[in-house]
């Protein structure tokens, strides 16, 4: 052990329990790296420090007499879009700038409940919509990697951006993220750490600010599988609150991790070869292909015939959902309020002053394909089409047990090199959209660096409620590939 | 193809969005173009293929009937932009 900041979120968790270290000194020297890093990285809407050090006191007395949860003294970060009772939550959005939950939402709940110290609410795309978190309200976060040949401004990744970058700058041991369409997985990928988008309704959605409910899932963003496990098992779990949560026992997600791929049937599904895909992020599959095999897998060509049909179809499904949840900001109840005369004015003018240009423009898109005479062309076809997705799926995995794919089409890329045209970035999330149409779970480890010395990862798609086998073959990859490269940007990188 | 000025117009007052006159023009390119890109899905055969609506993994189920929730109208107004009492207001919408 070199440091406070070489901790895992395991080791910590353990030097915690042997009385090593305590929760005040580990949440103090998280404080400190927040206010040393977050002012460039703006990773933090709303940072906490008063609460966390409560929290880590009271967590050290629970650790004094033997008792506290699985996550007592740990110190983790929050995407603001989960409710935080008393503490303001924005989404990221103007809209929300000063709202304050009166409740607690049930992820965050459970967190609590096993004791978690939370230091703060996390930066994110507004909305959660957005894969480079550029549309936040408050500013854009800076993914903590450089490129080897320059000092170019990196995007995290998105919508769990200020999660992805909090967590692989050191600045917290875990987050919690939610993902729509690759929200969790991609930001990991981009940033060098590991994701998981569990079943759709293994995590309540209960006071998880919605965005488009048939998809949104919540999940732990970590350093590694280890830590994600810890985390996922304390956040998930049956919640009567959510009509969509499912009510299956939460397995012990840790105990997976050894399970090993001996025998395991590995997915190779043929449409995710697409045009234009850089040779090295084939080359990191093949090697993925490789790894597992090497360690008793076998791999096996599948066909997922509507892959190309998977981002039009979430595109029309999600933003119709998204304009049908985002009506409820309207003026009256909470958030910004602009007077006018009339009450259609009143709705007309916050809503315009309160939604970002992307907001706007997913919302109308949603309403347009929602709206009388398009309805059945968009979005009944779309429907349609996103069962047909879900049969790819099922019908794979009648023969195999995971899937392997590439997590993102390309490595982060550079603020200033953000596309312009609003279809070319959501090509960034054609890899991660089709697990979530289907509803099934979906994981990301960092597997390689990209010639500019930039974080690529790999993506494993399970069956429904199968968050195990992924996690163990996760996890083998994870040996394989002994990614242990730190950002340039790190709270144990002394200025 | 952009989706022309009274269209667009359309759509954000049925949003309830107000837009500058300025925007309106590069949403329309905007949208169009999304919606140009969606269109791939005409090509999909989609006969006798049922919609799906959520992911179909959670069991529709009954709760008891009784009050779990409730007397806590500090905490519901709490947010409110403007509030009179125990109520918000809104312009006057009746004459």
């Amino acid at each position: 052990m070199s440091g406070i900041h070489d901790f895992t979120l395991a080791s910590a968790r353990d030097a915690l329990k042997a009385r090593k270290i305590s929760a005040v000194e580990l949440t103090n020297a998280h404080i400190d790296a927040i206010e040393r890093l977050d002012g460039q990285l703006n990773s933090f809407i709303t940072r906490t420090p008063d609460q966390a050090r409560e929290a880590a006191k009271a967590s050290d007395d629970a650790l004094a007499k033997g008792e506290g949860g699985s996550l007592c003294g740990i110190p983790l970060g929050i995407k603001d879009l989960f409710c935080t009772n008393g503490v303001r939550t924005t989404a990221a959005s103007k809209i929300l700038g000063n709202f304050v939950p009166p409740y607690e939402s049930t992820v965050t709940a459970n967190l609590l409940k096993d004791g978690a110290v939370f230091l703060g609410k996390l930066n994110l795309d507004e909305f959660a919509m957005g894969s480079a978190n550029l549309t936040s309200a408050f500013g854009p976060v800076e993914n903590p990697w450089k490129r080897r040949d320059s000092d170019a401004k990196l995007v995290p990744g998105g919508s769990s951006g200020g999660s992805a970058a909090a967590v692989a700058a050191g600045l917290v041991l875990g987050a919690t993220g939610t993902d729509t369409g690759g929200s969790i997985r991609q930001p990991a990928a981009f940033t060098g750490i590991a994701g998981i988008k569990p079943t759709y309704g293994r995590c309540s959605r209960f006071g998880t600010i919605a965005f488009a409910s048939s998809l949104d899932q919540a999940g732990p963003m970590a350093r590694n599988l280890q830590d994600c496990a810890i985390l996922l098992e304390s956040m998930a779990g049956f919640d009567p609150r959510d009509s969509t949560s499912v009510d299956t026992p939460v397995p012990h997600y840790e105990a997976a991790l050894k399970r090993g791929v001996k025998g395991l049937r590995v997915g190779i599904p043929k449409e995710y070869h697409v045009e234009g895909m850089p040779a090295e992020i084939e080359a990191l599959w093949q090697q993925g292909m490789n790894w597992l095999r090497d360690a008793g897998a076998q791999i096996v060509e599948v066909s997922l015939p509507h892959t190309k049909y998977g981002l039009p179809t979430y595109y029309i499904a999600a933003l119709a959902e998204a304009s049908s949840n985002l009506a409820r900001y309207d003026g009256v109840r909470f958030g910004e309020r602009v007077s006018a005369p009339t009450l259609d004015g009143l709705y007309e003018a916050s809503r315009a002053a309160g939604f970002g240009d992307e907001v706007k423009r997913r919302i109308l898109i949603g309403t347009h394909v929602l709206s009388s005479g398009y309805y059945d062309a968009y979005y009944l076809r779309a429907q349609k089409v996103r069962t047909l997705i879900q049969q790819d799926f099922l019908k794979a995995f009648e023969n195999v047990d995971v899937l392997l794919t590439p997590t993102a089409p390309s490595g982060a890329f550079a603020q200033d090199e953000k596309p312009s045209d609003p279809v070319q970035m959501y090509l960034n999330d054609v890899f991660t959209v089709p697990a979530s149409m289907a509803g099934v779970p979906a994981l990301s480890v960092p597997a390689g660096l990209d010639a500019r010395g930039v974080p690529l990862g790999l993506q494993l798609i399970g069956k429904f409620f199968d968050e195990e086998t992924l996690i163990a073959a996760g996890h083998t990859i994870e040996q394989a590939a002994a990614f242990h490269h730190r950002p340039t940007i790190h709270a144990g990188v002394s200025a | 193809m952009s989706l022309d000025a009274k269209t667009v117009t359309r759509i954000a007052r049925l949003a309830r969005i107000g837009l500058q006159p300025g925007e309106v023009e590069t949403l329309g390119k905007d949208m169009g173009s999304i919606i140009d890109w969606v269109e791939q899905l005409k090509e999909v055969d989609v006969t006798g293929v049922d919609p799906m609506i959520g992911t179909g993994l959670a069991t529709p189920r009954l709760r008891e009937d009784r009050v779990t929730d409730g007397n806590c109208r500090d905490k519901v107004l709490s947010n409110a932009p403007e509030r009179k009492g125990p109520f918000y207001t809104v312009p006057k919408v009746v004459e």
